[in-house]
């Protein structure tokens, strides 16, 4: 009787559904955190507060309210119905992106302000100066932070199992509920879960060597 | 050649003669510091004006204003009759029109010699990826580091960068250059190699607003010398006359420290 493979396929479930929903939030952080950092240094006063509202909001709130807040408050205000996949996602997603965000404004501040104003007097535009410009050299130092901050993000997608989504920290609530012995189901769980890290961290490592040779 | 030069082409085509640059009354503070005051300066199309003044007297502020890196307080600056628009992409546009070259070059630091040129032709003019390669090379041949063209900035000497930064410049058939010390960063024997290209440049009748304090550049390729002080023009006169015969004190102070050391 073995924990793993008399209940294989919830556990494959649950893997899963870690993979799909830290994949998903991933996704929404980094397009959502980029858009934020370009907000925060944007000369658009009101862009400008609305990236360092969110940042300190979602930064400074602890993500567990935030998911109740998600499951509680947003489906009765917005959008009635919503699974409970995609709230987490939403939820996960809008947090990280606020580190996401901090993140890429500390790599744009690496990058020498004459580039930018060289852009600019050239006729780039704003977006054109950011997109073009900074960020492509923002980069570099943006990626070994970026994969602690997603590397995070899988470690946090446990609370969703808390919301009824199906994930592998979920599984362990299902074992342990059925009596198994804990340490085995943790054991698993554990190694699920450096599954997904590792392959971020690798992936993580391969485009910053990637960058090494490209220049 | 005659691709190079659509600036002049287009300007003959409509011989809008007159000011080009028009600055007045300009006044910028930098916090309490009141940087630049009272600013009346015109340049005239196809006129090489040379500004010289002490260390922070505000003269890359003042080239600053005039492609609006930096704002203005209060007066109005125009360019070819038009003033300058508010951030966005109407000022972008007009940006694209006034070349301006730095001291520190700033040229793209992850993009080929040959990419930096054709940038802004692609990206801002929307011109043709073939088109706007040609184009570079031949300015890049025309300042002379045309079998430099596939090199990032970082393998380039000083000058050399300095003449792609230049050449950048070029690509966008500015209306107007702006020149902020293009020399001072560059070892010596690399100074000349950018003054003539810039004497080239002012020869083939291209309007042009130098922050140097190199005398030979005025003398031989300036209309006209403005010199600044204090955030003010305190004295604008033809190079011979200014370097030889400087009517105000500040002036003469002035030439004395850079002429004798
Ligand atoms: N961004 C800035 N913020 C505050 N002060 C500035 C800034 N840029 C320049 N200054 C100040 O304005 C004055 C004029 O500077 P600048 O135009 O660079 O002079 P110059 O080019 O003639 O040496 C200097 O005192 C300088 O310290
Ligand atoms: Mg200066």
């Amino acid at each position: 009787m073995n924990v793993l493979l008399d209940n294989f396929s919830e556990f494959r479930d649950g893997f899963i559904g870690t993979v799909e929903i830290t994949a998903v939030s991933s996704v929404i952080a980094l397009v959502l955190g980029l858009l934020l950092a370009g907000f925060r240094v944007s000369p658009v006063p009101p862009l400008r507060f609305f990236g360092t509202a969110w940042v300190t909001l979602l930064r400074n709130t602890p993500l567990t309210l935030l998911f109740l807040v998600f499951y509680f408050v947003v489906p009765e205000i917005f959008f009635p119905g919503m699974s409970s996949f995609l709230l987490g996602s939403l939820a996960l997603g809008f947090y990280t992106a606020s580190f996401v965000c901090e993140t890429v404004r500390s790599g744009i501040n690496t990058v020498p302000l004459g580039q930018a104003e060289a852009a600019r007097s050239i006729g780039m535009t704003f977006t054109q100066t950011l997109r073009l410009i900074v960020l492509p050299q923002a980069t570099r130092t943006v990626i070994p932070p970026l994969s602690s901050i997603f590397i995070a993000l899988t470690k946090n997608s446990a609370i969703a199992g808390a919301f009824s989504v199906t994930e592998l920290f979920g599984w362990q609530k299902l074992m342990s509920d059925q009596g198994y012995d804990i340490v085995p189901v943790f054991v698993w769980v554990a190694l699920g879960y450096l599954v997904v890290t590792f392959a971020i961290s690798g992936a993580f490592r391969l485009l910053e060597s990637r960058m090494e040779v490209a220049r | 050649m005659s691709g190079v030069s659509v600036a002049k082409d287009a300007e003959d085509a409509a011989p809008a003669s007159g000011d080009l640059v028009v600055l007045s009354n300009v006044n910028k503070h930098f916090g309490a510091l009141h940087v630049l005051q009272d600013i009346d300066l015109t340049i005239a199309r196809g006129e090489v004006v040379v500004v010289i003044g002490p260390s922070g007297s505000g003269k890359s502020t003042l080239c600053r204003t005039i492609n609006r890196l930096e704002t203005i307080d209060s007066g109005a600056i125009t360019i070819d009759g038009k003033p300058l628009p508010q951030e966005g992409r109407e000022l972008a546009r007009l940006r694209a029109d006034v070349g301006m070259v730095f001291q520190s070059f700033n040229l793209f630091a992850h993009k080929t010699v040959l990419e930096n040129v054709m940038l802004g032709q692609t990206k801002v003019r929307r011109t043709e990826k073939k088109q706007a390669e040609a184009k570079a090379r031949a300015l890049l041949d025309r300042v002379g580091v045309g079998t430099q063209a596939d090199k990032y900035p970082a393998q380039l000497s000083g000058g050399q960068q300095q003449r792609v930064a230049i050449a950048r410049a070029l690509a966008m058939d500015p209306k107007v250059m702006l020149f902020d010390e293009p020399t001072s960063a560059l070892d010596p024997e690399m100074i000349n190699e950018v003054l003539e290209v810039m004497q080239q440049l002012a020869r083939d009748g291209m309007t042009m607003i130098v922050v140097t304090h190199e005398m030979g550049f005025a003398r031989s390729a300036a209309n006209r010398v403005v010199f600044m002080a204090d955030g003010k023009i305190v004295e604008e006169a033809t190079p011979d006359q200014f370097f030889s015969n400087p009517r105000s004190d500040r002036a003469k102070d002035f030439l004395s420290k850079i002429l004798h050391h």
